[in-house]
C-alpha cells in the first residue's frame, strides 16, 4: 500500500515538473510528433482521392449518357417502341413495361420471403443448431454467387424443370428474386438485430406474446432498415441483364409483355440490344435508353432515402 | 386451460385469509423458521430452493423466501449475486434466455409458475417488470402506455385506460398536453415513470422493479420512491436495489444476498443470506454479513 502511494507520488511529482518545464518554454500541451501530424493530412487526403475516383466514374457515365443521348430525351423514348429499323422514332415501350413486370414480382416475391426468412433466423431460429447454422452461412454464400448463375437455375428449374412457366416476365421475376433474396434477408436481418433487445424485453414483461411482440414492436422499429435493404435489392434488380437473358428477355419484342405469356424484354436487355446495332442511331438511342435507367434509379433511391428518414429511429 | 390457471391465480389472490397450510406447504426450517410475519401477511410468491443455473454455472442456489402481498420487497446485495436473476425467475423472464435452467419450486398465490400447464406469457400479464434502464418503445407517449391494454385485448375506453395508468404514475400533468409526442424526447426519470405507467395499464398484481432508479437524479429517485408507496396499496412490488436508503425507506421486507465461493475460489454462486423485516435487517440483522454489508465494510 504504502509503496503504492510513494510511486503514485513520484509520478506526481514528475509530472509536475514536466509541465513546470513546458509552462517555462511556453508550451503548455507540448506538440504532437511529426509522423501525427503527417498522418493526420495524409490519411484524410487518400480517403477523399478514393471517394473522388468513385464519383469520378459516376459523373463519367453520367455525362456520357446526357451529352450522347440527350437529343433524344423526350417523352418519345419512353412512349415509342421497339424498332430494329427506324432508330429515330424507335423507344423503350417494351422493354420499360418488361422491367416494370419483373421488377413488380421481383417485390412481390422478396418481401414476404426475405422478412419472413429474417424474422425466423434472427427471432426464432436455436443458433446452437447445425442447420440454423448452416442455412445462415448458406446465405452469406448464396450472396456472392454469380447473377449468370442464377440465371442457368432459372433456365432449368423455373423456364423448364419443375415450374414450366417457359420464358415469359414471371419466369424472369423469380430468377432475379432468388438473386437478390440473400441481400433482404441479410438487410433485413439486420435491421432486426439493431432494434434493442430491451424494447423486446418490455413488450414481452407485459405479457405481449412472441409474435405480438415481432409484430407490433420489432418490424415498425425495424421498418426503414428492412425498407432500405429492399429498395437496393430492387434497384440492383432492375439493372440486371445477364440472367433475364438466359430466361426469356430477347431481342427485339415488339409487343407489350404479359407475366405468363410470351416472351420479354427489360430496359437494360434492351440498351444492350440497341448498342450492338451498328448504326450510329442506335449507339443515341442506347445512351438515351442509359439515361432512362439512371433517372428512374436516381428517383426510386431518393424516395428510398426519403422514407427511411421518415422512419428512421433513434434509440 | 391458461385462462383457467389465471383465473386460479386471481381467484386465489381474492381470498384474503389464505392459509400456507392449505397448500401443503411447510414452513420454511432452519433460519428462515422466524417467525411472525407468517401468520401477518397473505403471501404471494412462496419460492423453496430455486436455484438457477446459466449452462454449467451457478447464479444462485436454494433461495427460500415468501413474499407478501402489498408489500415492497427490497432485494439487496453486491453486484453479481444474483438478484436480477431471482427477480426474472419470478414472471419467467428467464425463460429469454436458453442457458438459464431454474430448480425449486416457486408458487404464487399457490400456483406453480413453473408449472406445466403454465404458459410463460400469463405469468407476465399477471406479473409485470420494470427494467434497470427505461425502456420505452419508440412509440408516442400515449402508444407506450396503450400497446399492453390494446394487445392484450383490455375492455374498456382506451383513452380512459391511459390517462388513469399516467395519473397513477403521477406523469400525467407533465404529460398531458404531448401525449403524441416521442417518448424518446422525455427525461430519463419520466421515462422511467412512463414505464411503470405502461406497466400498470394492465393491471398487473405484482411488479419486479430491477434497480428502477439506479439511473435516475435524487429528485426522480425521490418521486418514484413516493410513487411505489402509493403503489403498494394495489400491487405487490419486488425491487432489487443498490441504494441502502432505498432500502430502509421504502421496503417492509429485505432480502440480503451474498456471493459464495468454494475453496478453491472457482465456483461462485449468490446465496440468500437473510430475510426478514426491513426494520430488523437494517437494526440488529441476525448474521454478521449482513451487519457488515449494510455498513458498508463489504461488497
Ligand atoms: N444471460 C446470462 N448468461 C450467463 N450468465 C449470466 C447471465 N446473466 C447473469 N449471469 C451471471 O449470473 C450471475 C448473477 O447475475 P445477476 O445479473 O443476477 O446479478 P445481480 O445481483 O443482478 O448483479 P448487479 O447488481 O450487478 O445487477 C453473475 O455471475 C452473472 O455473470
Ligand atoms: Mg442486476
Amino acid at each position: 500500500m504504502s509503496v503504492n502511494q510513494d510511486e503514485h507520488r513520484l509520478a506526481g511529482r514528475a509530472r509536475i515538473a514536466v509541465a513546470g518545464a513546458r509552462a517555462a518554454t511556453g508550451d503548455v500541451f507540448g506538440r504532437s510528433s511529426r509522423r501525427e501530424r503527417l498522418g493526420n493530412v495524409v490519411f484524410p487526403a487518400l480517403l477523399l482521392l478514393a471517394l473522388s475516383v468513385a464519383l469520378a466514374g459516376l459523373l463519367a457515365i453520367i455525362v456520357w449518357a446526357v451529352v450522347e443521348g440527350g437529343s433524344r430525351a423526350n417523352v418519345d423514348l419512353i412512349t415509342n417502341g421497339t424498332s430494329r429499323l427506324d432508330a429515330a422514332s424507335a423507344g423503350y415501350r417494351e422493354a420499360i413495361l418488361g422491367s416494370l413486370y419483373v421488377i413488380g414480382g421481383v417485390i412481390l416475391l422478396i418481401v414476404p420471403l426475405g422478412v419472413g426468412a429474417a424474422i425466423y433466423l434472427e427471432e426464432y431460429a436455436d443458433k446452437t443448431r447445425w442447420w440454423n447454422r448452416l442455412i445462415e452461412l448458406n446465405i452469406q454464400n448464396l450472396a456472392g454467387v454469380p447473377s449468370i448463375v442464377f440465371g442457368i437455375l432459372g433456365l432449368a428449374f423455373v423456364v423448364r424443370g419443375p415450374l414450366s412457366l417457359g420464358f415469359v416476365a414471371a419466369a424472369g421475376a423469380i430468377t432475379v428474386a432468388m438473386l437478390v433474396l440473400p441481400t433482404v434477408i441479410i438487410a433485413a436481418r439486420e435491421a432486426i438485430r439493431a432494434v434493442p433487445p430491451s424494447i423486446r424485453e418490455g413488450s414481452l414483461a407485459l405479457g405481449a406474446t412472441q409474435w405480438q411482440t415481432i409484430r407490433r414492436q420489432v418490424l415498425p422499429a425495424a421498418f426503414s432498415g428492412i425498407l432500405t435493404g429492399t429498395i437496393l435489392a430492387v434497384a440492383r434488380a432492375f439493372g440486371e441483364a445477364a440472367p433475364l437473358l438466359l430466361v426469356g428477355a430477347t431481342t427485339f419484342v415488339t409487343f407489350d409483355p404479359s407475366l405468363f405469356e410470351n416472351r420479354f424484354t427489360t430496359l437494360p436487355v434492351q440498351i444492350f440490344n440497341y448498342s450492338k446495332q451498328p448504326q450510329e442511331e442506335f449507339q443515341v438511342l442506347a445512351a438515351g435508353g442509359a439515361l432512362v435507367m439512371i433517372t428512374l434509379l436516381v428517383v426510386v433511391n431518393s424516395f428510398a432515402i426519403g422514407l427511411r428518414n421518415k422512419f428512421e429511429r433513434r434509440w | 386451460m391458461m385462462e383457467k390457471t389465471i383465473d386460479v391465480m386471481r381467484q386465489a389472490k381474492r381470498n384474503t385469509a389464505i392459509d400456507a397450510d392449505d397448500h401443503g406447504l411447510s414452513l420454511p426450517t432452519g433460519e428462515f423458521a422466524q417467525p411472525e410475519y407468517h401468520e401477518q401477511r397473505e403471501r404471494a410468491f412462496e419460492l423453496r430452493n430455486v436455484s438457477v443455473h446459466y449452462g454449467d454455472t451457478p447464479a444462485v442456489k436454494d433461495v427460500t423466501m415468501d413474499i407478501f402481498r402489498n408489500n415492497i420487497t427490497a432485494l439487496i446485495g453486491p453486484s453479481g449475486c444474483g438478484k436480477s436473476t431471482l427477480l426474472r425467475c419470478m414472471n419467467r423472464m428467464n425463460d429469454l434466455i436458453p442457458s438459464a435452467t431454474v430448480e425449486g419450486t416457486l408458487r404464487y398465490h399457490g400456483e406453480d409458475i413453473y408449472g406445466p400447464k403454465v404458459d410463460p406469457v400469463q405469468v407476465r400479464k399477471i406479473i409485470g417488470m420494470v427494467f434497470q434502464k427505461p425502456n420505452p418503445f419508440p412509440k408516442s407517449i400515449y402508444d407506450n402506455v396503450a400497446f399492453g391494454p390494446r394487445t392484450l385485448g383490455m375492455k374498456g375506453n382506451e383513452r380512459e385506460i391511459v390517462k388513469d395508468a399516467l395519473v397513477r404514475a403521477g406523469l400525467w400533468d407533465e404529460v398531458k398536453d404531448r401525449l403524441d409526442d416521442n417518448a424518446y424526447g422525455m427525461s430519463g426519470g419520466q421515462q422511467q415513470r412512463l414505464c411503470i405507467a405502461r406497466c400498470i395499464a394492465v393491471e398487473p398484481d405484482v411488479i419486479l422493479m430491477d434497480e428502477p432508479c439506479s439511473a435516475l437524479d435524487p429528485i426522480s429517485t425521490a418521486r418514484i420512491e413516493d410513487l411505489m408507496l402509493e403503489l403498494k396499496e394495489r400491487y405487490s412490488i419486488v425491487i432489487v436495489t443498490h441504494n441502502m436508503q432505498q432500502a430502509a425507506r421504502v421496503s417492509d421486507m429485505t432480502g440480503f444476498l451474498m456471493v459464495q465461493l468454494t475453496e478453491d475460489e472457482k465456483s461462485r454462486w449468490g446465496e440468500l443470506v437473510e430475510y426478514d423485516e426491513t426494520a430488523k435487517i437494517f437494526t440488529n440483522p441476525a448474521d454478521a454479513r449482513t451487519e457488515d454489508y449494510i455498513a458498508g465494510k463489504v461488497g
